[in-house]
């Protein structure tokens, strides 16, 4: 089994804009594609949006109010989870819910 | 012998490395106990053998012989040896985790079994260029873990879809070379020709395949008669069909009637018809243009594409007359698609010739060679373009 990052990038005006109902929509999705993958899912988190990140450079001597790079679709959330390899995972980041944007699959480094 | 060997060690540089070794080991057995009765099982079993050494140990791979050294002894996999192995490696090269350009890379390098440097030379790009590309491909192979494993059923239609599409752009880059001085890449078709006919051998029943192996075999029945002696390209219109390869065309009829009979057909077979609406006219004058206008309409239905609409207004010329011809190219003319395409101002030059329109027709070979990179293809618009000035003066 190997490991996978799936990193949720999607457009954040899309959620600064949205409705009750639509933030309804998008946690009960989460709350199905957690329930459905349970097994593989090791772990996942939202995260606050762009606005609030902060990027330090050069071991800290570089200091900015800003995320690493500005693009319309950022990080906004990932999940940790495990699969028999690039098939099962690429099936499994199918279903993440990503409705502003995509997700993104990242295999975890081994070190031997 | 490769596939085999990579199935166990699941690590391509690994597993060409034990191939290598059997290589070499039976270099200096087989000089003093003679080759072996099937010296391909022979070489296998000890690669695998070499390669659950390398695995017991676990020890890093070691680089016995410079990489290019190692690309000049390693032969191809033989077609049919180990079939699930090699339809498995297919299937690794093909995976669409994989960019197309390196799907194409890594087919021909491990499948095909070509040099690194032969890669890079028929896609006209610098080897280290494409040393890079394959390292990198192997490595994302590995570290992302793409498996090695002919896919599930459920998959099975959209993965054969990828191969048969890396196949088809081999064969396509061979046919006609998009750029440099010779029209056909003689090796790209061969290679195309050898995966599909061993995609067919592994998926005997699949009507993509057999469609595929139709088209091939039925464009590439033309190859002697596309260039004269010179090197110049000749149209179908001009071509002396006696030359053609009534082998070629007979075997791609067959697959065609086979393949035909999935409803509803795919794109190679209907590409396959069409080529063999052509193979079976005796000549040009007897070509039956309302077949070919009705198996572009069904194609379109399916691969709705720009170029497919302007091989349609093509035969629809030839079918209804020049005017329609024209009217319908030129309904195409706003298409982004086939904004930087030659073949669409070269098709309206020559229904403009054939409307006595000299001086619309020549501005639009003019454009047509602007936009054309093929040196045999350069050659042929100049030539049309002289022929319309002569004729003007």
């Amino acid at each position: 089994m190997s490991q996978y990052l799936i990193l949720i990038y999607e457009d954040e005006a899309s959620y600064a804009d949205a409705t009750p109902e639509v933030w309804g929509q998008v946690s009960a999705a989460h709350a199905e594609f957690g329930e459905k993958y349970k097994a593989s899912i090791l772990g996942g988190n939202a995260l606050q949006p762009t606005s609030t990140a902060t990027s330090v450079r050069r071991d800290g001597a570089d200091v900015t109010d800003a995320p690493f790079a500005e693009t319309k679709e950022a990080l906004g959330g990932y999940y940790l989870v495990e699969a028999a390899d690039l098939d099962e995972a690429m099936s499994i980041a199918k279903d993440c819910p990503a409705r502003f944007g995509g997700v993104e699959l990242r295999p975890i480094m081994v070190f031997s | 012998m490769l596939a085999a060997t990579v199935r166990l060690t699941r690590d391509i540089d690994l597993a060409e490395e034990c191939v290598q070794d059997a290589y070499a080991q039976a270099l200096t057995t087989w000089s003093h106990s003679g080759v072996p009765d099937r010296p391909s099982a022979w070489l296998t079993t000890v690669a695998r053998r070499k390669a659950l050494d390398e695995l017991r140990r676990a020890v890093a791979l070691r680089r016995r012989l410079p990489m290019l050294l190692i690309d000049e002894v390693e032969p191809p996999v033989k077609i049919g040896e180990f079939p699930d192995d090699r339809l498995r490696l297919i299937f690794t090269c093909c995976h669409p985790a994989l960019n197309v350009d390196a799907q194409i890379a890594l087919t021909l390098r491990l499948v095909c079994g070509l040099t690194t440097s032969e890669v890079a030379r028929s896609f006209l790009i610098s080897e280290s260029t494409m040393a890079a590309r394959i390292t990198r491909a192997k490595k994302k192979i590995a570290a992302a873990g793409i498996p090695y494993r002919v896919p599930a059923a459920s998959e099975l239609p959209k993965r054969i879809d990828a191969v048969l599409a890396v196949v088809h752009l081999v064969f396509t880059a061979g046919h006609t070379a998009p750029s440099g001085s010779e029209l056909v890449r003689r090796d790209l078709v061969e290679r195309a020709l050898d995966l599909t006919r061993m995609l067919r051998r592994l998926l005997p029943t699949d009507a993509d395949v057999a469609g595929l192996l139709a088209l091939i075999r039925l464009t590439d029945s033309r190859r002697a008669t596309r260039t004269d002696a010179a090197g110049r390209l000749v149209l179908l219109e001009d071509q002396d069909r006696a030359q053609w390869d009534r082998d070629a065309i007979d075997e791609g009829i067959q697959l065609v009637r086979e393949a035909l009979r999935r409803r509803p057909p795919g794109r190679y077979a209907l590409q396959a018809a069409i080529a063999a609406v052509h193979a079976e006219a005796p000549a040009w004058e007897a070509t039956d243009w309302r077949e070919l206008v009705a198996l572009y309409d069904l194609l379109l239905t399916i691969w709705p594409s720009p170029v497919v609409a302007l091989n349609r207004a093509v035969a629809l010329g030839f079918r209804d007359g020049p005017a329609e011809g024209l009217a319908a190219l030129d309904e195409l003319g706003a298409e982004p698609a086939l904004a930087g395409y030659g073949y669409l101002p070269a098709a309206r030059a020559d229904f403009l010739a054939r409307l006595g329109r000299v001086a619309e027709a020549g501005s639009a070979y003019e454009e047509a060679l602007l936009l054309t990179e093929n040196a045999s293809e350069r050659d042929f618009l100049a030539r049309r373009l002289e022929r319309l000035r002569e004729a003007w003066h």
